[in-house]
Formats: C-alpha cells, structure tokens, sequence
C-alpha cells in the first residue's frame, strides 16, 4: 500500500495534497497496489473526494485537538497508519518536512526529500531529487524496505479519476502536543507562492517599494502569486517569504514573470525550474535572459503598464 | 542552558556544479566551501545572541565530516561558541549524519539544538527532525524568530501561506531560516580566540545508510530566449496565451 499524508490549513484540504494523492495513486498504480491517504483534525471539505485524485481509503482522525500541528503527535499516529504500507508520500512543504524526517526514523524507511519525479524500478528504488537548491538533479536510491518521498509542489500532474473514497476512522488517541500553536498568522486572499501555477516577480530594477503596483496588479489579473529577489527582501521593500532563490523559496511554476530582476546564479537556481519563463529587463546583457523563454528588453515602468492593459482586454474577451 | 548548533558544509552559492565519473561525483575542484548559510546566519548567530544574553550559557558547535571541514569549524568559532565536535565521517546520507549528530546530543545534555532549515547542497531539510524523533524531543522546522520565556522558548515558524506562533518545553530542536537573526562577520579578535577554542575529534557510531547517490543529471539548457519588442508588449501577452498557452 501508498500512504500520502493529506494536508490541511484552516478547515480545508490543501491544494499541494491532490498532486501528492496523484502521486502516490500513480506509485501504487505502477507497483501493483492501492493508495491510501491519511487526513488528521478536522476539515470543512468532503474527505471521500479525495478518492478523485485516485485515493481507494482515507483515514482520519477528526479530534480537533490535532488541528495544533505538533510533528511528534502526528508522527505517532502517521507511523502506525503507515504499518502496512510499502512507500508513504508527503508534499514538500513546511508540514511534510517537519514530519517526514521524524517518520523516517520510525519506520527506519529510507526519505527522498524533495522528489521532482516518479520512482524508477528499473534498478531497485531510484528517485530522482533536486539538489544544489535547483542548479542540479540527484538521483537517489533507498536502500531500506519502506520508503518515504516528500514531492516537490507543482512537479507532478494532478489526474483527476471521478472515483469516491471510503472513509475510515482511525481509533487512536492523540498524544497531548509538546508544541502549543499560540496563534496564526495567514496571508488572507493571496496565492500561497509555494503552491502557484503563476508568480510575479520584481527586483531591485523597480527603484523602490511604491512601485510595486505594477506587479500586484498583474498577479491579481492572472491570480498569480508575487515574489521578490533576495535584495528586494533584505532592504525590507517586501516580506522576506517572498524572497525566492537559492537562500529563499525554491519554486516551480508554469509560468515565472521576472521584472527589473538580473538573474544572478543564486536567484536563478531558485526559480529555474520554472516551466515558462519570461524576463523584463532594460539591460540586454542581464544573465536573465539565457535563462528566459520569452524576455523583452525594455524600461519596466514603459512596457509593464502595456503588459497590464493586455491581459486585462484578453481576460475581458 | 546548554546549546548544540549543527554546521554543515557546503560549496559556496556561487560555485559551478558539474559532475565527474560519469556524472557520479560532484566536481570539487576550484570550488570554495563555506559554513551553510543557514546553518551560520541564523541558527549559529541567534545562539551566539542567546549567550550573550546569558553569559552562563554554554555553546557547542558539531559538524558531520573529514579533516577539510576544519576551516570552516574554525570560522563558525570565531563568530562565536566554546567548542566543536568534528565527527570523523563522510557520508551524503541524512540518517547517518542525524544518528551522529543524536548520539553526541545524548552525552551532552542539551536544551537546545539548532541546526539550519536546509543545506544548500542536498536540501534534505531533514537532519533537525530525525535528531528530534532519534532522542524523543519536540521539533520546530522552519523558525524566525527564536525567544526563551523562562523554561519556556516561544518560536515564529514560517507555515503554508503565512505564520504561526508556537510555544514549547525545553529541551526542543529547531531548525532556523531568515528573520532568526543577522549575518555576522568575524572580529579579528574573534578570528584569534578560535585558534585555541577546543575542536575535538570523535570517531563515528555504527550507523546504517538509508540512501545511495546513485548519480546526478544538470537540468536541460534552455533552446533559447524569444525576444520580443518593448515598442509591442502585447505581443508578449499574445504569444504566453497562444502559443506556451500558461493562461
């Protein structure tokens, strides 16, 4: 069996857990079993939906208490839903490092962290991984057993099968959390940059915070997320969780839309795995654009205004 | 209080990744090594701010790896710290590196264990949450902000979309990343003091490797870049729509 933890925020499913379902339903597709998912606290969502995303199970443990993410209480309880199960998947995301590493451990199950691919049986278990924060794939071989992959979010195709899961509950008893979450803090209305198909992104080549209009109005146009390069983030013209690149966010969307940013190797190895890749620069020997897929050579604050008019007549048609 | 900061090292960021032996080896020559950035900007530098709060507190720093990570350990020194720990190993596997790190961290008695979110090479971000799991400790991946509150330590972790505020016991691991606190430069008294700061050498326990490097592959070259013209920026919108077809 595949077991893919099922994460939720805020009363609902995350996105990043249908393409980690697809993922693991495509695993057990290609190994010959079932993929089953666990799903822990409670959620607004219907949880047998998930069997669309190729899901035969989903066990849950709906105690309101396990809405405080503490990773040593799930990873008690993810351990002993995983008992039967040959390989379990995570996203790679704040919630699936924190307890796939802990997993790991438990199970003594051998973790890829940071899966760009499906695994490849020609020759054991062999899954290849980013390294080097982008600049390089490694591929690595688990020589234990039971496996543990966390995917990379937006690496793998979400397939949709119209099929229903079955439900069951998990009889289990938390643990009483170590960790106390005290309160959240999230960014409501916006495009978590982790999980989305489009990001805008501007550098130092804006001259300063006010005019940052130009890339707000765009990714909300295109319901797009924003990003920044690392000296944006430092000089505080934007929060630093949008600081994308080798020290930043590692990203991977359809479609990344740099404006006023050089391409510098330690932001290119965050952003470079980008399926399409356009660059706004008025200088023509930014390293950006060997890089880019489509670019443009011109002054931002010229050619950005036309951009906004223009998908904003085609979202219009 | 009692601190433990895992240092790891890492080729610099700006360093040319190519591949040797049939692409199974990563080419080290001409390449600079440094303390991982996370490793020394935040988790290294917010204990050295601890310390400093409280003198009492003791500081140890521990590294997974040969001889040639000396430099670097003695830089992470002068920034600050008592002693390091060089656990005489090579190894790219996660859970050897944490079953090193954990039994060092059994002896030592620590409250606090740091280690960066990532390191810049193999970004496992895995080594914080098997040294937790392996010594049955509570862990907070993903900090920036680090405060202690009596027995207590209050953390700001980066979450999905936001963040989040936790509290919890000690002893705890946390793994740190920007906001911890600043980049610091080593003073030259810093740089003197670390010659004769304690770097002991201990030899590795047995422990199993759960994962092979089985090789590497670089990302494919781009065909090229499609210029279009700043006169007809609609042009640009016309071919992302039409023809890469991304909205």
């Amino acid at each position: 069996m595949v077991l893919v933890f099922i994460d939720q925020q805020d009363g609902h499913i995350k996105k990043s857990s249908f393409e980690a379902a697809s993922y693991a339903a495509k695993i057990a597709e290609i190994t010959g079993t079932t993929a089953e998912g666990i799903l822990l606290g409670t959620v607004n969502d219907e949880v047998a939906t998930l069997g669309n995303y190729g899901l035969t199970k989903v066990h849950t443990l709906a105690e309101a208490n396990l809405n405080n993410f503490d990773a040593q209480v799930y990873t008690k309880i993810i351990a002993a839903a995983a008992e039967t199960a040959d390989v379990v998947v995570f996203s790679n995301n704040t919630t699936g490092k924190a307890i796939a590493p802990r997993l790991s451990v438990r199970l003594k199950a051998g973790l890829i962290a940071g899966a760009a691919a499906l695994p490849d049986l020609s020759n054991g278990f062999t899954v290849k991984k980013t390294v080097f924060s982008g600049k390089a794939f490694a591929n690595i071989t688990v020589n234990t057993a039971k496996k543990i992959i966390t995917l990379n979010p937006n690496s793998f195709n979400v397939i949709t099968t119209g099929g229903t899961a079955e439900v069951v509950a998990l009889n289990m008893t938390p643990d009483a959390p170590k960790v106390q979450v005290v309160s959240t803090d999230l960014v409501k209305g916006e495009v978590p940059l982790g999980e989305a198909d489009i990001v805008v992104s501007g550098g130092r080549g804006l001259k300063g915070p006010e005019n940052w209009g130009m890339i707000t109005d765009l990714a909300h146009l295109l319901g797009a997320a924003t990003a920044c390069s690392r000296p944006v983030a430092d000089i505080n013209w934007r929060p630093h969780h949008e600081h994308v690149g080798q020290t930043g966010l590692a990203i991977a969307p359809n479609l990344y839309i740099a404006v006023g940013i050089s391409g510098a190797i330690q932001h290119l190895a965050g952003v470079n795995r980008s399926k399409t890749i356009v660059v706004i620069n008025k200088d023509p020997e930014a390293p950006f654009f060997k890089a880019a897929d489509y670019g443009i050579v011109g002054d931002a604050f010229e050619v950005m205004p036309k951009i906004i008019a223009a998908v904003k007549a085609l979202k219009a048609s | 209080m009692k601190i433990l900061v895992c240092i790891s090292r890492t080729p610099d960021t700006t360093a040319k990744i190519t591949f040797s032996d049939n692409n199974t080896k990563f080419e080290t020559a001409g390449v600079q090594w440094i303390i991982n950035p996370y490793d020394e900007w935040y988790a290294l530098v917010r204990a050295i701010e601890l310390k400093e709060a409280d003198p009492t507190t003791i500081l140890h720093l521990i590294n997974v790896g040969g001889a040639e990570s000396e430099p670097i350990i003695r830089k992470a020194l002068a920034l600050g710290g008592d002693e390091a720990i060089r656990v005489n190993t090579e190894t790219s596997d996660s859970f050897n590196i944490a079953s090193q790190i954990a039994a060092v961290a059994k002896e030592g008695g620590y409250d606090l264990i740091f280690t960066g979110k990532e390191t810049i090479d193999y970004n496992g971000s895995s080594i914080g949450g098997m040294v937790a799991e392996m010594l049955d400790l509570p862990y907070i991946s993903h900090a920036i902000k680090f405060d202690l509150d009596g027995a207590n330590a209050v953390v700001v972790r980066e979450i999905d979309g936001g963040e989040e505020t936790d509290k919890a016991s000690l002893p705890l691991v946390v793994s740190c990343q920007k906001g911890m606190a600043e980049q610091r430069i080593p003073n030259m008294k810093g740089i003197m003091g670390a010659r004769t700061k304690s770097l002991k050498v201990v030899e590795a326990v047995a422990a199993e490797d759960y994962t092979s490097i089985a090789s590497f592959d670089l990302p494919p070259a781009k065909s090229g870049v499609k210029l279009v013209s700043a006169e007809n920026p609609e042009e640009l919108v016309r071919l992302l729509h039409e023809e890469a077809k991304v909205f």
